[in-house]
């Protein structure tokens, strides 16, 4: 470290830079259309082809609910639901998703009719800062849905058995969802009482 | 109002809202992804553009060429500023490196260019096409190294006593070094801003912040302009930590960007650059003595540690708790902060203590075992109830033993296995430990607006929510102090445009913050009063009322609107006190005797905090300082590479918060306290103390599970599986 030297950029951000120089490569002017049913309403959007899910939701359609933590699909605050399924939005591209069905927070439920699941998460006060929250509560409503379609994870025990909605479940099948507040014990207490509503 | 000795008895000791578990009044908001945060106030400013960093890939050293010129072509881009067209820009006494301008790099992904565009596509595509070139200086980034060197070099913060001669003629004493990581806040959020400084006149930000006037006054500073041209909004805040204390590169690049292109500029750090662009805790190593007596009773500790940090920076002070937290009639406490080249330093969730009290509380375990003592008894056995430095300051409240015996009994401590390694599971080993917990209770001084219209009441302070609950709080205050419920108070915060606050940090703010809305209360109560010429009133169920008066509060001003300001001021009689936060914690872990993975099976904590304002949110501060506390006993690290120096693991995959999984049932009892001496409301702070001492109850419960005494966070698998007895 004693010799002065002149570097470009580092070997540990060639990767970041590579990626960038590819998708620039591409983009200069490529653009599509692409139409999505967002909470049961068709949008016609033109766009960057590098634009993600995430922001056309955030950027183009203003759907800001749907949060972006780190945009590179480590945190969960982007999940939303498409055709069923619940993804993490930044780690696609919109013009994807063609004709797909896009269920975000906005869709779950507003200040004056919340979901079960919104209303849970206000009685056990499953959040804090709130910014994992909307990601967090799309996330458990999928999960409930998988246990119930008998999708098995890393902690179920027997695959042919219909599953049973334990705690060791739950944790499992949140956990791509970060809550830096801690809120994780809360979360889970708001998801049982949802899952004891149900059955 | 000033607040100038211990209070006496008033109406929080009566409170029909206060202490009484609420909802967070802006749960529906943040359930229904419509809590506005920074970037995406689409709303607040038309025409934004979107900016987008650049950051320096070297330490230190001088930038000698920047070639812009591909990306100011590239499509959509309206502005490319870069670091060498400017003259370093003025940097506020709260940062220690500076945040933009000029050649010199003093840390990794330091901000050395923003790039404007339409979208956030075209401005990270036009980034990537900068091309830098460095000189780079060679940087000290390499912690063991400057232990080695520095060790007992420097004069101690504190010496009382004679610790030698107290270590001679101890029958038993420690001696171990042990160390924390450095750690990121790693807050869900990102730093971000959008700034419209269109016509170089006022500037208006709308950004996510812990601290309304600090940043105001450091972006005048960092612009040299007056700070009435800046407005500052930051009403909800997706975390901080303390990573949000502080004026950022977010806020900047995007003010430089606005004024550039004269049209509103949003910014959002981009995840993998805010590890090393933006601040952390630094990772300490620490050399901890106790001396004891035979019947257990200390009587000297002699705690050294070092931190790094960039010159002119204090580091992580992990020396202090133990000034004061024990007994003991000799102490010797020594911090060295060094200078060193990695990122910024600075201030993360109960600073010092969170790294101090990880070490001490182990260190205390340890002796507890030398001397075949309980460890909760040990640390009854050495409570005091005075400063041990000054012993003519008292602790205002101390309830620490309390908190102790109540959490052994809840926790059934009595009958946890007592042998290392002892009890088993199929292939899991099982512990028990536990640590105590102490954190300061400042105040700062705090100002409120409060509006009373038609019988409802507006609350404006620049005080921020992070996520604690100060919305609710001051709600709560509000309505208990002009008899009024909390749907008819609306609370609004994070804007310059209000009185300022304590803001949130240091676990003050909602001590301080409520004792502020308390004041502007009181003082909008004499305001009333006056206008109805009576001496005194009563205001309770919505009205007012005085002698033979009882009037509606909405019927006191014809429809006019009423409005009273005050600040709350702390004296400094506290000077002459020790206002302290204690807490206890019992962990239970199972270790895979195979792979050496520790998990943790249940969680309790005991505080003693004053006067719980609202126990929902109390409660959820303290769950979140606990599962922090697993992170960072568990998993958070950031590595060194201590050759370039940077942090290595620089995003949210490769540094590990505890996740869903990590956490068990944890529970929370608060001690049925009150402490006059600390504010009006007589409650003080628990965000931090809930982090105090927790990676150590983990710490100490591996070793009970194991018999493996780990030294060194975070205790991953690989150091405990050397050390695990035959499975």
């Amino acid at each position: 470290m004693s010799m002065l030297k002149t570097l470009e950029h580092s070997l540990s951000d060639r990767n970041e830079q590579g990626r960038h120089l590819f998708m620039n490569s591409q983009s200069s002017a490529e653009r599509s259309n692409v139409s999505l049913v967002v909470n049961g309403e068709r949008h016609q959007l033109e766009l960057d082809n590098r634009t993600t899910l995430l922001d056309a939701l955030r950027e183009h359609l203003t759907l800001t609910g749907t949060k972006k933590g780190c945009d590179h699909g480590q945190c969960g605050a982007c999940t939303v639901s498409v055709n069923g399924e619940r993804i993490n939005a930044c780690l696609t591209l919109a013009v994807m998703h063609e004709g797909d069905d896009i269920s975000t927070i906005e869709g779950v439920g507003g200040v004056e009719h919340l979901d079960p699941m919104q209303q849970a998460f206000v009685d056990h006060d499953a959040f804090q800062c709130g910014y994992c929250t909307p990601g967090q509560i799309c996330s458990a409503k999928a999960v409930l849905d998988e246990i119930q379609a008998g999708l098995p994870s890393h902690v179920t025990k027997d695959l042919n058995a219909p599953i049973e909605i334990s705690d060791a479940e739950i944790r499992e099948r949140m956990s791509g969802n970060l809550c830096r507040c801690g809120a994780y014990a809360n979360i889970l207490k708001a998801i049982n009482q949802v899952a004891e509503a149900r059955s | 109002m000033d607040f100038n000795q211990s209070t006496e008895d008033n109406l929080f000791d009566h409170a029909r809202i206060i202490g009484k578990p609420h909802a967070r009044i802006d749960g529906l908001l943040k359930v229904t992804g419509r809590a506005p945060y920074a970037y995406e106030r689409h709303d607040v400013v038309a025409n934004q553009l979107v900016g987008y960093p650049v950051c320096a890939t070297i330490a230190r050293g001088k930038i000698t060429h920047m070639d812009a010129s591909a990306a100011r072509a590239a499509p959509g881009v309206a502005a490319v500023i870069t670091t060498l067209e400017l003259e370093p820009l003025a940097r506020a006494d709260s940062n220690v490196a500076h945040l933009f301008g000029g050649a010199t790099v003093e840390h990794y992904h330091q901000a050395i260019a923003v790039v404007v565009a339409g979208t956030l596509e075209q401005a990270r595509g036009a980034a990537s096409l900068i091309d830098v070139r460095y000189e780079e200086a060679p940087g000290v980034f390499d912690l063991e190294d400057a232990w080695s060197r520095l060790q007992n070099t420097s004069e101690p913060i504190a010496h009382i006593g004679d610790v030698d001669a107290a270590f001679d003629a101890a029958p038993m004493t420690l001696d171990e070094t042990y160390r924390t990581a450095s750690q990121s806040h790693a807050m869900m959020e990102p730093h971000a801003s959008i700034v419209d400084w269109s016509d170089g006149g006022q500037m208006t930000v709308w950004t996510s912040n812990q601290m309304i006037e600090w940043t105001r006054q450091a972006l005048a500073t960092t612009f040299d302009i007056d700070a009435d041209r800046i407005r500052l909004e930051s009403p909800y805040v997706g975390g901080g930590f303390g990573g949000k204390l502080w004026l950022r590169a977010d806020a900047v690049l995007a003010a430089l960007g606005s004024r550039e292109t004269g049209r509103p500029v949003k910014v959002a750090l981009p995840r993998p650059m805010i590890f090393n662009n933006a601040t952390h805790r630094s990772g300490t190593i620490q050399r901890l003595r106790i001396a004891a007596g035979s019947d257990g009773k200390i009587t000297a500790f002699d705690h050294s540690a070092i931190s790094h940090t960039l010159p002119g920076g204090s580091g992580e002070d992990a020396v202090n708790q133990t000034r004061c937290f024990y007994a003991g009639e000799n102490r010797r406490v020594a911090h060295h902060p060094i200078d060193m080249g990695l990122p910024e330093s600075a201030d993360m969730r109960a600073p010092g203590e969170a790294s101090g009290l990880a070490v001490l509380e182990i260190a205390m375990d340890e002796m507890a075992e030398k001397l075949g003592m309980d460890p909760v008894a040990f640390r009854i056995l050495n409570d005091t109830q005075v400063n041990p430095e000054e012993p003519s300051k008292p602790f205002t409240e101390r309830h620490f033993v309390e908190c102790l015996r109540k959490g052994a009994d809840t926790f059934g401590w009595a009958k946890r296995n007592l042998k290392p390694g002892g009890q088993r599971e199929g292939q899991w080993l099982i512990g028990h430990g536990m640590a105590g917990a102490y954190r300061g209770a400042p105040t700062m001084t705090s100002g409120a607006r409060v509006r009373l219209q038609n019988g409802r009441l507006i609350v404006e302070t620049d005080m921020t929510d992070i996520g604690t609950g100060s919305y609710t709080i001051l709600s709560q205050t509000a309505a208990e102090t002009m008899g009024m419920e909390m749907g008819d108070v609306e609370v609004r915060l994070g804007n310059s445009a209000y009185p300022t606050s304590s803001g949130s940090g240091g676990q003050f703010g909602a001590t301080s913050a409520t004792a502020g809305v308390y004041a502007a209360c009181v003082a909008l109560q004499a305001q009333i009063a006056k206008r109805l010429n009576v001496d005194e009133a009563r205001f309770e169920n919505g009205r007012v009322v005085a002698g033979q008066l009882d009037l509606a509060l909405a019927d006191v001003a014809d429809g006019e609107e009423i409005v009273a300001e005050d600040t709350i001021n702390f004296g400094d009689f506290k000077d002459e006190l020790e206002i302290g936060t204690f807490g206890a914690h019992f962990v239970e872990v199972a270790v895979n005797a195979y792979t050496g993975e520790t998990r943790v099976r249940r969680m309790l904590a005991v505080c003693d905090a004053g006067r719980i304002l609202n126990p929902i949110t109390a409660r959820s501060q303290v769950i979140g300082g606990m599962t922090m506390g697993v992170g960072a006993a568990l998993t958070e690290g950031m590595s060194v590479d201590t050759e370039r120096g940077f942090f290595v693991n620089h995003d949210l995959a490769g540094y590990e918060v505890a996740v869903h999984a990590d956490i068990p049932e944890q529970e929370v009892i608060f001690l049925d306290t009150t402490d006059a001496a600390s504010s009006p409301l007589k409650a003080k702070g628990v965000g931090e103390l809930g982090i105090c001492g927790v990676a150590a109850a983990i710490g100490n419960a591996i070793y009970n599970a194991t018999g493996v005494r780990i030294r060194e966070y975070p205790m991953t698998l690989d150091r405990i599986i050397e050390q695990l007895p035959a499975a």
